[in-house]
């Protein structure tokens, strides 16, 4: 590792202020706040998309889009939420947390790093540019499933679908490269005495999350690139009119992609399981086993894929192989929740922004979690697949757990990252907003689902319009929602409080070290002794830096 | 375990388990009418799961409820809570009672589904092997019923009845018969759903597959398109009509003696609408297929 050996000669060096955000450093709190940031105007770029989708639902009739404009705005509202939203931020945490959390000085390899990240900016260009194109951008969905997605209407080499599976691809690389830098560094770069068992539940759910993108990602990757060449070079491999199977890129796809929901809400399992020990005074309840759940989903989230292709055609067998691998990954997820139940029971609990959306992303989980156990038994599938009960049931996941986690998350860490404190009346605003949009926007999805209402439509039969104008409302409420976090976060900023090393008295290195921390973090490596969430106990976490 | 406390405990759970039995009951106002028999047995195992589904829910909320309300800690309060680190009985507990409940949805969705005997793709060649036992205090004639070839394009459904040589775009089926159609797409891959009947099926462009139901209520329903098909793919919609034996012989040797006429397809007609624009909002699309010739239309 040649990281600290000459760093005058191999490290550009990093500007002093703001600019050092526009910079290739390779710093890795400015490369955790580039993620965070820049992922953040992917999501309100995805969320106005989804607000135009919403206004288009709110009536029955195809009347406010071109029919080929809702479907490009569904596809790109998917793809950009996943891959320039969702991803990116929880990367921007793993990068920003984990040295910090472990008592390294960065990541193992800060070139890789930086170089993963600017990547992003480039998928994303890519993504809104194809809007520009001729014929437009991608109209298949994010699961682009052939021969739909070959069939390319204008018949021109560079469509959306190829701009599409490019930037799929460059982010697939992407993440491949930061998902290396962070299991080795996780590996190899935990501080003296921090053992696996003293290491940090966070830092657990990232390296679970990580290994997933390992195994899984070459799978979904590779499936875009045989895409992209029956798309573009004229191979067959999916192709039926040319004896290809298109239920072999099915395959591809969820292999990895079902497994891409772990990656991206075990990081929110590990931001909940730092939040409320915090906020309820109480160490982790049942560390060992929280910890561990996190590898026992590893495993089980690679063989639950076939979950998704119920109705695809699959034999019986493999529905009821697949049924029971997908129902079994409740039980380490359950063994969390009720963690978390208890590590909350009989607490002093604080209901500051951080904790009220980790509860409320606790509360929207278990109810998301009965619905996907629902949907993993193979005959009620087989009704409400492909229906707004899924899309209701993944939006619960992804904004009413992850995106909850996720704002958890920045509230917590936000005094530490910047040095200053958010207002904690804005937070709170924020909070109530959300979570009364996502119930709106989401709930309605369900009964919509159950009446057989098919996802990715523009239009509808009148049946279904009174749960889609509630819907639609609670989208627009979610927009609105996101005014005072912007105006929190931008004032707070610039103009908040200073808020010390350590405002909120809890556990861990992170809490060791200035607000920022310096660069390279620790002067001295700490030297730990004690389990990482000993609130009540009142013993130190290190033997060198106390705390 | 003092007096107080046990009331406490016992009267939550009844609580808790007379609003999921509650819940259980009201699921069943959440569907289409249940016009086909595996709909019966489908929303018999919803309840359980929504019944199972609000005791679980609701036990959390409360409990994390109950901890908001009672364990906040004082405005100058800066104590900590008592470390305790865990419970091992716990959390043998919390692991074991969620692993007997799943195995146990498992057992019962695997019967439910047996007994809708719903065919995948690839089991062709058992075909038929109905289940008697799903139908054997009902009535229903188990023995399939004349194949109904369905024919899906983008962005249309025709239905072909061969013992009488009849196409028509409304699907025609006899009450009380099991349905055996086979399911063929010319293009890319389409989704045969019928949310009243319970039942869906992708179609695999190059493949033909066989998918049998049996509908129990006469009336009339809708057949939907379920997996994305491109540009008009929320238009492709059909209507489903069930019709007692007499009216479908009826019906179908009334439609033979009709010569095919084109039948109104939306996604046609919108395509013509939207080329007749010069300054189109819209992206270029894949043509609609021209709209169906037809003996029957409605």
């Amino acid at each position: 590792m040649t990281v600290t050996s000459n760093p005058e000669q191999l490290i550009p060096e990093t500007p002093p202020n703001w600019r050092k955000y526009f910079s290739f450093s390779t710093d890795h709190k400015v490369i955790g706040i580039q993620y965070i940031v820049t992922a953040f105007f992917f999501f309100l770029l995805a969320g106005v998309f989804a607000m135009i989708m919403r206004g288009e639902l709110i009536t029955p009739e195809p009347d406010l889009l071109d029919r080929t404009v809702y479907n490009g705005l569904y596809t790109m509202h998917g793809t950009i939420m996943l891959f320039g939203w969702t991803f990116p931020v929880l990367s921007g945490f793993a990068n920003y947390l984990v040295p910090l959390m472990i008592g390294a000085r960065d990541m193992a390899f800060p070139r890789l790093n930086a170089a993963a990240f600017w990547m992003i900016p480039v998928v994303g260009i890519l993504l809104i540019l194809s809007f520009l194109v001729p014929g437009g951008p991608a109209q298949s969905g994010w699961w682009a499933y052939p021969p739909q997605s070959l069939q390319n209407p204008t018949g021109n080499l560079i469509n959306g679908q190829f701009i599409w599976l490019l930037a799929v691809a460059i982010s697939g690389v992407s993440s491949i490269m930061g998902a290396l830098n962070i299991v080795t560094t996780i590996v190899r770069m935990r501080a003296p005495g921090m053992g696996w068992f003293k290491t940090p539940a966070f830092v657990w759910t990232v390296l679970a999350a990580q290994l997933i993108q390992l195994y899984g990602l070459p799978a979904l990757t590779a499936g875009a690139v045989m895409l992209l060449c029956d798309l573009s070079v004229g191979t067959a491999f999916f192709d039926p009119a040319q004896g290809g199977d298109p239920v072999l890129f099915q395959h591809f796809f969820w292999f990895y992609s079902h497994p891409a929901v772990y990656v991206m809400v075990l990081p929110v399992f590990g931001i909940f399981s730092e939040v409320f020990p915090v906020y309820a005074r109480k160490p982790l309840f049942g560390y060992k086993i929280v910890a561990v759940s996190s590898l026992i989903i590893t495993g089980l989230s690679g063989i639950v894929w076939v979950h998704h292709m119920f109705a695809s055609g699959t034999p019986g067998w493999m529905r009821i192989v697949f049924m029971a691998s997908t129902m079994l990954i409740s039980v380490p997820t359950g063994i969390k929740v009720f963690a978390w139940v208890g590590t909350i029971w009989g607490g002093k609990l604080r209901l500051d922004t951080p904790m009220l959306f980790a509860l409320g992303g606790l509360i929207n989980f278990v109810f998301a979690g009965i619905t996907g156990i629902m949907l993993s038994s193979v005959p009620i599938d087989i009704h409400v697949n492909n229906t707004y009960f899924v899309v209701g049931h993944f939006h619960y996941v992804l904004y009413g757990t992850i995106a909850f986690g996720i704002f958890a998350g920045i509230y917590h860490w936000f005094p530490k990252m910047t040095g200053k404190m958010y207002y904690e009346g804005l937070g709170k605003l924020h909070f109530y907003l959300t979570f009364a949009g996502t119930a709106l926007n989401f709930l309605p999805m369900h009964p919509l689902g159950l009446m057989g209402m098919p996802r990715r439509v523009a239009s509808y039969d009148p049946e279904f319009a009174f749960w889609n104008v509630l819907a639609s409302l609670g989208g627009f409420l979610l927009g609105i929602s996101t005014i005072p976090f912007i105006l929190n976060m931008v004032s707070s900023w610039t103009s908040g409080k200073p808020a010390g090393n350590n405002p909120w008295k809890a556990i861990g290195l992170e809490w060791l070290v200035s607000s920022p921390p310096e660069h390279e973090n620790f002067e001295e490596i700490p030297i730990v002794i004690a389990e990482p969430y000993g609130y009540g106990k009142d013993e130190k976490l290190t033997e060198n830096l106390g705390g | 375990m003092n007096i107080k406390k046990t009331v406490t405990l016992s009267a939550i759970a009844l609580f808790l388990i007379a609003a999921s039995v509650w819940m259980g009951r009201v699921s069943y106002s959440w569907f289409p009418p249940q016009a086909s028999a595996e709909a019966i047995l489908y929303d018999d195992l919803f309840s359980i799961l929504t019944a199972i589904g609000t005791f679980i829910f609701l036990g959390v909320t409360l409990a994390i409820g109950y901890n908001i309300i009672f364990h906040r800690a004082g405005r100058y309060d800066t104590s900590d809570g008592p470390p305790i680190e865990g419970n091992l009985r716990l959390e043998i507990l919390w692991t074991v009672t969620p692993l007997l409940i799943v195995i146990g949805l498992a057992a019962a969705s695997y019967q439910t589904y047996d007994k809708m005997n719903l065919h995948g793709a690839t089991e062709i060649a058992h075909l038929p092997q109905v289940m008697e036992s799903a139908y054997a205090d009902t009535g229903i004639t188990t023995e399939p019923m004349t194949k109904i070839e369905v024919d899906s394009k983008q962005w249309a459904w025709v239905f072909r009845y061969p013992e009488k040589n009849v196409t028509s775009t409304e699907l025609h089926l006899p009450v009380d018969q099991r349905a055996h159609l086979k399911l063929r797409s010319q293009d890319v891959i389409h989704g045969f759903y019928i949310p009243a009947f319970r039942v869906k099926q992708d179609i695999i462009p190059a493949k033909t597959i066989d998918f049998e139901f049996t509908p129990i209520r006469e009336g009339k329903y809708r057949l939907r398109d379920s997996q994305y098909s491109g540009t008009y793919f929320a238009a492709m919609q059909a209507d489903v009509v069930v019709e007692s034996p007499e009216d479908y012989d009826r019906w179908l040797n009334q439609a033979a003696k009709q010569t095919p006429t084109p039948a109104p397809n939306q996604a046609a007609s919108e395509y013509a609408k939207r080329e007749q624009k010069e300054d189109s909002a819209g992206w270029q699309t894949v043509v609609p297929a021209p709209a169906p010739m037809v003996n029957y239309h409605p």
